[in-house]
């Protein structure tokens, strides 16, 4: 069953068109990459999704609900869909875990000791325990990153976005992010995933889309897309980043 | 990714010889030869114009011209390093010269900068000795000081009252007047321009004149409530609807200086709005904004002197009372020093606050 429709969505910045009618759907349990060049519109794909930014026309549902125009409770619908950032976004005034336990105990309305524990057993499982209370700024960016995902897990989301979450980080401490992520997509967590990390796309995704200049140029299983792909486009694509050293 | 390679006659170009020294150190020593002069002349008016001064006070300012004379010394220490560097250079040995120069240039900027500030206070000591100790005599006569600072420094507590009611006040409507004024969508759109009109209203009229109309025209006109207050919190008032348009403007960039990847983050986590600048924009901002509060508030401390136009006996008041009984201004001067002293601490406060703050954060906010 389709969990979130995304239906020929458009998005206007002033008169540049990032999205020019993309569409896709994802069922439950999927992971789907999205691969394209930086500017394609991977991030405002998912920014959009969870209303981050307004859709200038086209419709995306979630679970059934409309995200876009008038008498949406965006808060309501994002706390069905997490998201994490390339740049991770902790918030530097409070620790590790009042960054966890923020959207549980203010939005959610959970206890603090009941968020306290959840958040510390989240934290647990991606080896952050020990650093609930320190400040991000102490932490490396594998570290911020691997928090910001359980800061997203947290609100228990239906579906995460992850924005490039690795495009920041120094390449020895890529690995750890993805093994999380990896776990999750094991889980059966649905997920939506911006990345550069082809062979990692090539592992988790059951879906795979390339963007090209606002357009879905070629959707299909990773088989298809990284050993068959139909488009010149997507074939010069994979080919600069195979030279690139990234496959 | 593409360097060019070095050109060729970059690589064979001939070393550069070790800068020059003695241009400079003959700079710095005239300098400080006229400098050490300058105070030696004005330690001498000085020394005449005390009557009958002790024999400590002859030595203490023989001591003081011979300090004076510090910077001529470390002048010359600058040709010594200067000869250094000939010698090495006649050797071949460019490194012990470059060594030598850049050891002479770093005595001659010394010798430079305290000549300058020799300079500076010689200027002073000659200003106040200027016309036989008449501006001594008008400014700081010490039985006028010292008879005055009683009720001056009571006074003053006025001026401390207004300043810290007015300071609690401001925070407050400050931050809601910046918030009004970034109220987002449609819906704030006539908030907004109530919060703009404030601050355009109350920025552009000066402090005296809100306080001059506060004083007087809320009694006159029978407002109900405030007609009743006593002249100290109508000056508090004042003050705060002055100083609010100032502190608003200061929020309002703190709050805009928070990156919007901050606001991201937190709606993505389904905060509402509010919540967001609760809970994530406002306390960073907070910390951003609390050495150019510090200025504001300085400023408003400064502006509790202006209250005698609404009939408040404050210190400043005080003391032009005070200095025309005397028909001296000395007890002005213990008003102006009794300002400074509640500012300095203040000051050293904040940069207390922002130390720890960096320390905290290891100075990445």
């Amino acid at each position: 069953m389709t969990f979130l429709e995304i239906n020929d969505v458009q998005k206007f910045y002033g008169d540049h068109e990032v999205l020019k009618g993309v569409s896709l759907d994802v069922a439950k349990h999927e992971v789907v990459c999205l691969i394209g060049a930086s500017g394609s519109g991977k991030s405002t794909l998912l920014r959009c999704i969870n209303a981050l930014e307004p859709i200038s026309r086209g419709e995306i549902r979630v679970d059934g609900d409309g995200v876009s125009g008038q008498g949406v409770d965006v808060n309501r619908l994002r706390r069905n869909v997490g998201m994490v950032f390339q740049s991770y976004n902790l918030f530097p005034h409070m620790s590790v875990l009042a960054n966890v336990t923020l959207a549980p105990r203010k939005v959610a309305g959970r206890p603090r000791a009941e968020a306290e524990e959840q958040a510390l057993a989240l934290l647990d499982r991606v080896g952050m325990k020990d650093k609930a209370n320190v400040y991000p700024d102490s932490l490396s960016g594998g570290q911020q990153q691997r928090v910001a995902i359980v800061r997203a897990l947290a609100t228990n989301p239906q579906v995460l976005l992850l924005d490039e979450i690795t495009a920041a980080l120094d390449p020895e401490l890529v690995g750890d992010v993805l093994a999380i992520v990896r776990e999750l997509a094991q889980d059966g967590l649905t997920m939506l995933l911006a990345t550069h990390e082809m062979s990692f796309a090539r592992e988790v995704a059951s879906q795979v889309c390339f963007l090209h200049q606002g357009r879905i140029l070629e959707k299909g299983s990773p088989q298809q897309i990284f050993e068959d792909p139909q488009e010149e486009r997507t074939r010069q694509f994979l080919s600069r980043v195979l030279t690139a050293g990234r496959l | 990714m593409t360097s060019a390679p070095p050109a060729a006659a970059e690589v064979s170009a001939p070393p550069t010889p070790p800068q020059p020294v003695v241009p400079i150190a003959v700079v710095a020593v005239v300098v400080a030869i006229a400098s050490a002069a300058a105070s030696a002349s004005s330690l001498r008016s000085l020394h005449r114009m005390l009557d009958d001064p002790s024999l400590t006070v002859t030595v203490l300012l023989v001591v003081l011209a011979l300090a004076a004379l510090l910077p001529v010394v470390v002048g010359l220490r600058a040709f010594g390093t200067a000869r250094a560097r000939a010698v090495h250079r006649s050797r071949g040995d460019l490194a012990g010269a470059r060594h030598a120069a850049a050891i002479g240039r770093e005595h001659a900027y010394t010798a430079m900068g305290y000549a300058f500030a020799v300079a500076i206070l010689a200027g002073l000591v000659w200003f106040t000795t200027a016309s036989d100790g008449a501006i001594t005599n008008t400014f700081l006569r010490w039985e006028f000081l010292k008879s005055s600072f009683g009720v001056v420094t009571q006074a003053f507590w006025v001026n401390v009252r207004v300043a810290a009611g007015a300071q609690v006040l401001v925070l407050i409507v400050g931050l809601l007047i910046a918030i009004m004024r970034l109220l987002p969508g449609r819906a704030g759109r006539p908030l907004r321009w109530i919060a703009i009109a404030y601050v355009d209203t109350f920025r552009a009229i000066p402090s005296i004149i809100v306080l001059y109309l506060v004083g007087f025209g809320l009694k006159l006109a029978q407002v109900p409530v405030v007609k009743d207050l006593s002249p100290i919190w109508l000056a508090v008032i004042a003050l705060t609807l002055t100083y609010s348009g100032y502190v608003a403007e200061v929020y309002r960039a703190g709050i805009e200086s928070i990156h919007p990847s901050q606001w991201a983050a937190s709606r993505s986590l389904g905060l509402s709005y509010g919540m967001t600048l609760r809970t994530v924009i406002i306390p960073q901002a907070v910390r951003r904004i609390v050495p150019p509060l510090l200025n504001d508030f300085i400023g408003l401390q400064k502006d509790t002197a202006l209250i005698g136009v609404m009939g408040v006996t404050d210190a400043f008041t005080q003391a032009r009372l005070s200095a025309s009984n005397a028909f001296n201004l000395s007890p002005v001067i213990v008003v102006a020093l009794l300002f400074v002293l509640i500012t300095i601490p203040q000051a050293r406060f904040v940069d207390h606050l922002m130390a720890k703050e960096h320390k905290r954060t290891g100075g990445t906010s």
